[in-house]
């Protein structure tokens, strides 16, 4: 009895071999086939994309739609964070690497950098978000560095209630928090020995909403649909929207980026401008996003 | 004659294949385990061959601050944050679990033990993930209320972390006291003790090799646990200046950073020279089990 599992599982062991093995194939003569397919616009290969979990939802919206319009084509999404993102397009092992800062502030070795190219394929914007206990509804640039300085203490300081501010951050290699520090920051360093810490957007988010005087920041793509006891504040008077962005009078964003390494393949490059298109761009707009087509 | 001769070959092949399968499977986890080890070993080494580390600075120095100018990479807050989160979990389990085991093996009725025993192999299924949310969301408000601050915390790592490794050590020092031979509750009987006499000053410490182990090997859980510590500890980069203050442990720093730093960089070195560190903490939680542990005896 014991064998006979044994074996199956042997078999199965085997089996995925083989399909693997078949995958690979089935892709090295797509490759092949390109030069013919060209013309008629048609993709086929596979894709593989991994990184930054705060452009992740967007890509997988993107992979679905294009797969939709091109069967032959077959992609697939991973998060990982950033950081595994260059590493993974810069080691080969996707195709394209999903990234919130350009490859090149990543890697601190230059000459592996210059392989790589940035591909801008969405704005994103972030809010500064508190609980819905601060009643506050704008902070100046000044007074959001005093806040995350650890200069100001309680949200009377800044029209408030008299009520402790309790600080969240991200960990200091988030993508988020360097477009926070790039941003916002500017030469004020972040304490990080105050407050706490928080691993990803959904953590912040439920750690706002369950504590009152938090404050932290957050990807606007968290923030679409309702949200409970946590609140939105402006920046100098400024609230996240296109225009303002646009009209540079709202600074917290950046672009997300698609890298990949070397002269891209034909789907892969088909997929990114797919995903940069006029014709993507709604879906961009409605999770929360920035279309290029709306920044350039 | 057809069936017994196919008969005969499938036991010869049943026989060869379970043999060598096994035999492989032997090999293949101990090169699994060579090989890891050796891997962590040469990349956690990088931090002082590539990257110029200084082995006493990561290890005594608190400024831990990789995105600075210089950067500044001591771990020393996460070594004490890991072992002040341990320590205080078995403070709190170790007597527990001690008193459970004494209970489901001589107090107990039977049909209660029955009840016992599945529970507490439940308590082990329930992913770290469960344990981090329950934390987060009854048990980091109820401290918030009770000291104030954010509720993250030192102390709530250790309450979570106590209820994690409590069933680890209840079922190894349980199987530990069980072990102990009747005879010696019927001499401790004869020459007039009570029971509470007999399990307090003759099972247990007759058990206490055994007890010792529960209690390491609950050490070591504790020491690895990295989920559900990390979302109720607060990962504030400070010591801790009280049980209500958030600080950071070993796990909780890889688990935030290893996605977002890209390899040879020594902010990644650093970090795996952290995870090595996991490793040498571990050898030496199994050495002291090889040591105070059972000898084999049967």
């Amino acid at each position: 009895m014991w064998s006979k599992r044994v074996k199956l599982g042997l078999a199965a062991l085997l089996m995925t071999g083989v399909l693997a093995g078949c995958g690979q194939t089935e892709n090295n003569s797509a490759g092949g086939n390109e030069g013919t397919t060209k013309k008629e616009e048609t993709y086929s290969g596979t894709i593989s994309l991994a990184g930054s979990t705060a452009l992740q939802p967007l890509a997988e919206e993107a992979a679905n739609a294009f797969m939709e319009k091109y069967p032959d084509v077959s992609i697939t999404v991973q998060g990982g964070g950033s950081g595994t993102g260059v590493n993974q397009v810069a080691a080969g092992a996707v195709q394209i690497g999903n990234s919130d800062v350009p490859a090149a502030e990543k890697l601190d070795d230059k000459s592996k950098a210059s392989e790589l190219v940035d591909h801008k394929v969405a704005g994103i914007a972030f809010a500064i978000v508190v609980n819905d206990d601060v009643k506050v509804d704008n902070l100046t640039t000044k007074q959001i560095q005093d806040i995350f300085s650890g200069k100001i203490k309680n949200w009377k300081e800044v029209g408030g209630p008299d009520e402790a501010i309790h600080v969240i951050n991200r960990p200091a290699s988030s993508g988020t928090r360097a477009t926070f520090e790039k941003t916002i920051m500017k030469d004020v360093k972040i304490n990080d020995s105050i407050g706490t810490v928080q691993d990803s957007n959904g953590a912040v988010e439920q750690a706002i909403s369950s504590t009152p005087g938090a404050v932290s920041y957050v990807a606007m793509s968290y923030l679409i649909g309702e949200k409970k006891n946590l609140k939105t504040v402006k920046i100098d008077g400024a609230e996240p929207t296109v225009e303002n962005i646009r009209t540079e009078k709202y600074p917290f964003w950046s672009y997300e980026y698609m890298i990949t390494k070397g002269e891209a393949k034909e789907e892969v490059r088909a997929f990114i401008d797919f995903v940069k298109s006029e014709e993507f761009a709604p879906t961009v707009k409605k999770m929360g996003y920035i279309p290029m087509t709306e920044l350039e | 004659m057809q069936q017994m001769h196919t008969k005969r070959r499938n036991r010869w092949l049943e026989e060869y294949i379970g043999r060598t399968f096994a035999v492989i499977c032997g090999w293949l986890i101990v090169l699994i385990t060579v090989t890891m080890i050796i891997f962590l070993a040469v990349k956690g080494i990088q931090s002082f061959t590539d990257s110029g580390l200084s082995l006493s600075d990561m290890l005594l120095s608190a400024q831990w601050d990789p995105n600075g100018t210089p950067p500044k990479y001591g771990a020393l807050i996460f070594i004490v944050g890991s072992m002040l989160v341990s320590l205080g979990a078995l403070l709190i389990s170790a007597p527990i679990a001690l008193a459970l085991a004494i209970f489901m093996n001589f107090i107990a009725p039977k049909w209660f033990v029955s009840l016992l025993k599945p529970v507490l192999e439940l308590l082990v299924g329930i992913p770290s993930v469960v344990y981090g949310w329950l934390g987060v969301t009854i048990l980091v408000p109820l401290l918030r209320e009770w000291f104030g601050g954010s509720g993250f915390s030192l102390l709530a790592g250790i309450i979570v972390l106590s209820m994690m490794i409590l069933p680890t050590i209840t079922s190894i020092a349980a199987d530990a006291l069980a072990n102990v031979p009747m005879a010696y509750m019927e001499a401790s009987y004869g020459l007039g003790s009570t029971r509470w006499q007999a399990i307090s000053r003759v099972i247990v410490p007759a058990a206490k090799a055994g007890i010792a182990t529960g209690v390491v090997l609950g050490l070591a859980r504790a020491f690895g646990e990295a989920l559900a510590v990390q979302m109720v500890i607060g990962n504030t980069i400070k010591l801790p200046s009280g049980l209500d203050s958030p600080t950071a442990t070993l796990t909780s720093v890889l688990t935030m950073d290893m996605a977002n730093t890209i390899n040879g960089t020594p902010w990644n070195n650093a970090l795996w020279t952290l995870a090595l560190m996991l490793l040498l903490i571990s050898f030496f939680f199994i050495a002291v089990i090889r040591l105070v542990g059972p000898r084999k005896e049967r």
